[in-house]
């Protein structure tokens, strides 16, 4: 079972954290810190695994992006390492040639498709089919409204 | 950046860029301060805001809480969102509420509430979002608000697939926390047959929900065994077109595939049914040979998801063990990885093949990739690989290749990363040991290790090796010279002079016959180094040269002086001086034959399991390292026989610590009385292990000893008192073979109490590994005098099963802060009638124990704490006391009587103090002790 994910950027922001097993604010903050510092330390063609902890870290670069996830003993590294592209190939489809800035101002999103693509810490569907239909889905519901407030955004209220 | 479909948050998007203009992190907290008052005054003002405001408002609290900001409002306008009839909101509302988890009671209510809706809803958008939420959180109430929904839509003909996937991994989610929550009966096939859906997304979400309930309960779900073969066998056999969107980089279903056999390995053998068995091997097989088959894309993602199949199925055939064929064609397949160009591959070939190593079918397949192993050992870029490769080749070490390959390790421990050398010791020094066939050899492998990382030599190493020699009498003369050669190097470490000292000290005398080596030379040699060495590594060194003096009579005069020497007599070290001053008067005073006597030769040690293992566990708890014949042969149970009478170290009694007493002071402090009673006790509580021993009365009189002992877990303990404070180190020693999970002591103490002796417990680590022992440390400050004691709840859960509890009284009784007082029989008798008074006596009458053992019972009244006053009572069979109790508010005079009825059985006790607490406590500590 996957413990966490988190994205973050060669500078070492944090762009994404998704916990699934449940840790105070605090520790949180300790192992994203300790964890963006090794792998920020790690060289290009060094192995993409590490024992930490009593888990194992998966991490993979993707341009300026950092994803790295956080599994037990018995999981498996390498089809971790794809989930990791399974998830990276959803949000290029679906921004369409997907990057940092999408994920930063877009933040809800890349949690709503990572919902569809994992659900406490298990895989939940692995064709990129079904989650991108899932997520159109819940597009289409949300194309239907046209709130008030939308439009004095916009400066039409 | 591309137009994202739905509608986007146009004052989110200008905030995020707000934040991303900030020149300064003091710029960005100000701007983030603003947003907060902005958005708490939105959210307070009595305009009501519209949804989509709300919305907006909800996200930015969530960025900002992301942007690692404490956010501690806009719960409540999240909760709202998620009754919203606008699914946008609803989902922000949602994703609020998981990441923002907060077990406010007020709020779950409403969440749960709304949650109930959501999995009503017709639409399975909605239901899923629902189901989501659940899983995000998992708490104890939402497990127990939906345990009959979740089921129920998992199995029901209704539920559409989407739908069924949430499900189960939702269901899994709140398993996890509140393993009740799966029913049983009929279920139990329903949820199995979840392995035949036509869907495989439902399948493979159900595989992780089945694989978890096999682990709870692998006899209910024996049923999932043959399904889950056959479904291993179709996905095996299909061509990559066959599945679709489920094929991956041109292999089928490989999340599946691995999860299938994942779930394989919750059974040992998997089936008993020869042909479930015989299509699971055909399975094994195909994944075998499709490895050797060419790549059909040359996409790291094929051969990613293809190797991660193949390793999962070579972690079955491990784990079944029992199918030499398969075990050998795995060891080949993986010794082709060893030489890939991919580092991930090394790295988890290497990591495979240590278990490959400790089978019997496929050791020797191992063993012909030493090399490689070595190379890896020496050239991999990546520390965490060269880890990888000397943890395989301690697994694939035996007696026949034993020297080579310590004698590798050795070479590599030179340029050796900091991080591994430690652990590289540790390995190094075991194997030597396991494989020792001369151990004249051993000898040279630690004091190598010693020259060449002395840092990393940890004190476990080094006292074994003294054990071994002291055990070995062929190996004691040559330890001795090459020790004594190792010492002539101009700088050479600590942790050698402290084996050389001792070693020299022991069996010096078989080299002194040289003349290169005569004694002068020989403590020389040795004091030489002296002075840059450690207060221990001197103190050591004082007890070599003190054994010098009875080893050579003609160097006595000359280390004399060096205990003369003022900066020993008079060092600031109270331990140097103490041994300087006892050593010299010893050899003053003593004749040859006592002197000789004193410092006989060192006897055996009793033979056990080396410590270093269980060093070398807890330092690596995720990932015991495995050889097959190291871990086959018992870990050790904490061995209780290691007191030495030479060095009175009667205090701890495990494997693990201070084997050589070397840190414990060679007299104890004006305890005499006590000592033949640790020794006694620790003997005789310590043979029989069953049951459960409960040693707390007798902590009354002494201070030192083990204090409870069960057939899981020894505890020790130390004290010392001095004036009010106390300190107390507890040893817990885990005497299973497994490890001691959730390992927590709380400290039970009554409030009233608890202001009058301060008790603070220093944490442990929750976990303790097999054989292993930790220490706890307590410290306690008298402030007023008290009544009883406080007390330690232990409780763990050995290896996955029942918590254990038990409560045993910590030895923190008031008397412990006694100082005795010495006075005659004059004011004895003054004080005595001055503390008449009512509430100053107490008195018992008790039945005494069978026989009737006085000579014990003053043992047993010095080692409470008080003076013993002899020539006060007339009646010499009385027994009478004096002390004084240190509190920090007061010092407290007590005064105590014990007159023994030899024929009635009988004991008449009395007390009396200036405190009614005091006396009324000291007598109830004695009452019956007799």
């Amino acid at each position: 079972m996957m413990q966490f994910m988190l994205l973050f950027s060669r500078q070492g922001k944090l762009r994404l954290q998704k916990w699934y097993v449940a840790h105070p604010d605090k520790t949180k903050k300790k192992i994203t810190r300790e964890l963006i510092t090794t792998i920020l330390s790690r060289k290009p063609k060094m192995c993409s695994f590490l024992e930490w902890k009593d888990c194992k870290i998966v991490y993979k670069r993707y341009a300026s992006l950092y994803f790295c996830c956080a599994i037990e003993q018995n999981d498996n590294e390498l089809l971790t390492l794809e989930i990791i592209h399974r998830y990276v190939e959803l949000l290029d489809k679906y921004f369409g040639s997907v990057c940092e800035l999408d994920i930063i101002f877009n933040f809800e999103k890349a949690y709503f498709i990572l919902d569809e693509l994992l659900v406490g810490g298990e895989i939940q569907e692995t064709s990129k089919k079904n989650v991108l239909k899932a997520i159109a889905a819940q597009d289409v519901l949300q194309e239907d409204e046209t709130p008030q407030g939308f439009f004095e955004d916009h400066g039409l209220g | 950046m591309a137009p994202v479909r739905g509608d986007g948050m146009r004052g989110l998007a200008v905030f995020i860029s707000d934040i991303r203009n900030c020149k300064s992190k003091e710029a960005e907290i100000k701007r983030i301060n603003k947003e907060l008052a902005n958005i708490r005054s939105k959210f307070r003002g009595d305009k009501t805001l519209d949804g989509y405001q709300k919305k907006k408002y909800v996200c930015k609290l969530l960025f900002i809480f992301l942007l690692g900001h404490d956010i501690d409002f806009g719960h409540m306008e999240a909760v709202n969102l998620l009754s919203s009839n606008k699914y946008s909101e609803k989902q922000i509302g949602y994703l609020f509420i998981s990441v923002l988890v907060n077990t406010n009671s007020d709020l779950i209510k409403l969440i749960i509430q709304s949650i109930k809706n959501d999995l009503q809803s017709r639409n399975p958008i909605h239901v899923n979002l629902a189901l989501q939420c659940i899983a995000n959180i998992g708490s104890r109430d939402m497990a127990e608000s939906f345990s009959n929904e979740i089921p129920k839509l998992l199995v029901s003909g209704d539920t559409m697939d989407v739908v069924k996937q949430s499900a189960a991994l939702c269901l899994l989610r709140l398993f996890r926390t509140c393993p009740e929550i799966i029913p049983g009966g009929e279920w139990t096939s329903r949820i199995i047959h979840l392995l035949n859906d036509q869907h495989m997304g439902v399948v493979t979400a159900a595989t992780s929900l089945i694989d978890a309930l096999v682990k709870k309960n692998p006899d209910e779900y024996k049923g999932c065994v043959s399904l889950a073969v056959s479904r291993l066998s179709r996905i095996v056999t299909a061509s990559y077109t066959d599945l679709q969107d489920y094929t991956y980089y041109f292999v089928p279903a490989p999340w599946l595939s691995v999860k299938l056999l994942r779930l394989l390995q919750n059974y040992n053998p998997p089936t008993e049914d020869p042909g479930v068995r015989g299509r699971l091997n055909e399975c094994l097989e195909t994944i075998l040979n499709k490895a050797q088959e060419p790549p059909k894309s040359k996409k790291v993602q094929h051969s990613n998801a293809k190797n991660a199949v193949l390793f999962e199925a070579i972690n079955l055939i491990i784990h079944n063990d029992s199918e030499a064929n398969l075990l050998v064609r795995a060891c080949n397949q993986l010794g082709q990885f060893l030489s890939n160009r991919e580092t991930n591959l090394r790295y988890l070939a290497l990591e495979s093949m240590c278990h490959l190593a400790t089978s019997e079918f496929s050791h020797e397949a191992v063993k012909k990739h030493q090399e490689v192993v070595i190379l890896s050992m020496k050239m991999e870029k990546d520390v965490s690989v060269r880890q990888q490769a000397v943890d395989l080749l301690y697994a694939m070490c035996d007696r026949s290749n034993a020297e080579e390959i310590v004698q590798e390790m050795l070479n590599y421990l030179e340029t050796a990363d900091y991080s591994i050398r430690e652990e590289m010791v540790l390995k190094v020094a075991i194997l030597a040991e396991k494989y020792a066939t001369d151990f004249t050899w051993y000898v040279d492998v630690i004091l190598n290790l010693i020259r060449i990382a002395g840092d990393y030599v940890s004190e476990e190493v080094w006292y074994r090796v003294i054990q071994i020699v002291i055990n070995r009498e062929e190996v004691q003369g040559y330890a001795a010279k090459t020790v004594f050669e190792a010492l002539q190097a101009p700088a050479c470490h600590e942790n050698m002079v402290k084996v050389g000292g001792y070693i020299l000290g022991e069996f010096g005398n078989l080299i002194a016959g040289d003349s290169r080596s005569a004694p002068m030379v020989q403590f020389k040699l040795l004091h030489s180094k002296y002075h840059l060495c450690s207060s221990m590594t001197r103190a050591l060194l004082l007890s070599t040269y003190i054994k010098f003096i009875n080893l050579f009579p003609e160097i006595r005069t000359t280390i004399q002086d060096v205990f003369r020497q003022h900066s020993n007599l008079r060092s600031a070290d109270a331990e140097l001086q103490q041994r300087a001053s006892e050593y010299l008067q010893l050899s003053i005073v003593a004749s040859a034959d006592v002197l000789a006597t004193v410092l006989e030769e060192m006897p055996s040690f009793p033979e056990r399991e080396s410590s270093i293992l269980a060093v070398l566990k807890k330092k690596k708890p995720g990932r015991v390292p495995e050889n097959a014949e190291i871990r086959d042969s018992k870990s050790p149970v904490p061995n209780q026989n290691n007191t030495q009478v030479n060095h009175t170290s009667a205090n701890n009694s495990n494997a693990t610590s201070d084997l050589l007493g070397l840190s414990t002071p060679p007299a104890l402090q004006s305890q005499q009385g006590t000592l033949i009673d640790v020794l006694s006790d620790i003997y005789s509580t310590t043979n029989g292990t069953s049951g459960s021993i409960n040693n707390a009365k007798k902590f009354v009189f002494k201070n030192n000893g083990v204090l409870f002992e069960n057939d899981l877990i020894q505890i020790g303990v130390k004290s010392e008192f001095k004036q009010n404070l106390g300190r107390l180190g507890l040893y817990y020693g885990n005497k299973t073979q497994t490890s001691l999970q959730n390992f927590t002591p709380v400290l039970q103490w009554p409030a009233e109490e608890s202001t009058k002796l301060i008790v603070q417990i220093k944490p442990v680590e929750p976990t303790l590994e097999a054989g292993a022992q930790i220490q706890q440390l307590i410290t306690a400050e008298c402030v007023d005098s008290y009544r009883d004691t406080p007390s330690l709840q232990v409780s763990f859960r050995v290896g996955g099963g029942q918590i254990q509890k038990f409560t045993i009284k910590l030895p923190l009784t008031v008397n412990k802060f006694f100082e005795p007082t010495e006075m005659n029989g004059e004011s004895f008798f003054a004080r005595w009638k001055n503390l008449g008074g009512e509430q100053q006596r107490a008195q018992r009458v008790f039945k005494a124990q069978q026989p009737l053992d006085l000579a014990g019972a003053r043992n047993k009244l010095t080692g409470f704490g008080m003076q013993l006053l002899d020539g006060i009572d007339p009646n010499p069979d009385n027994m009478v006391c004096a002390g004084i109790i240190h509190t920090q508010l007061h010092q407290v005079g007590c005064l105590l009587r014990l007159e023994p009825n030899k024929q009635a059985f009988m004991f008449r006790l009395t007390i009396r103090s200036s405190k009614e607490t005091v006396t009324s406590e000291i007598c109830e500590l004695l009452a019956d002790q007799f």
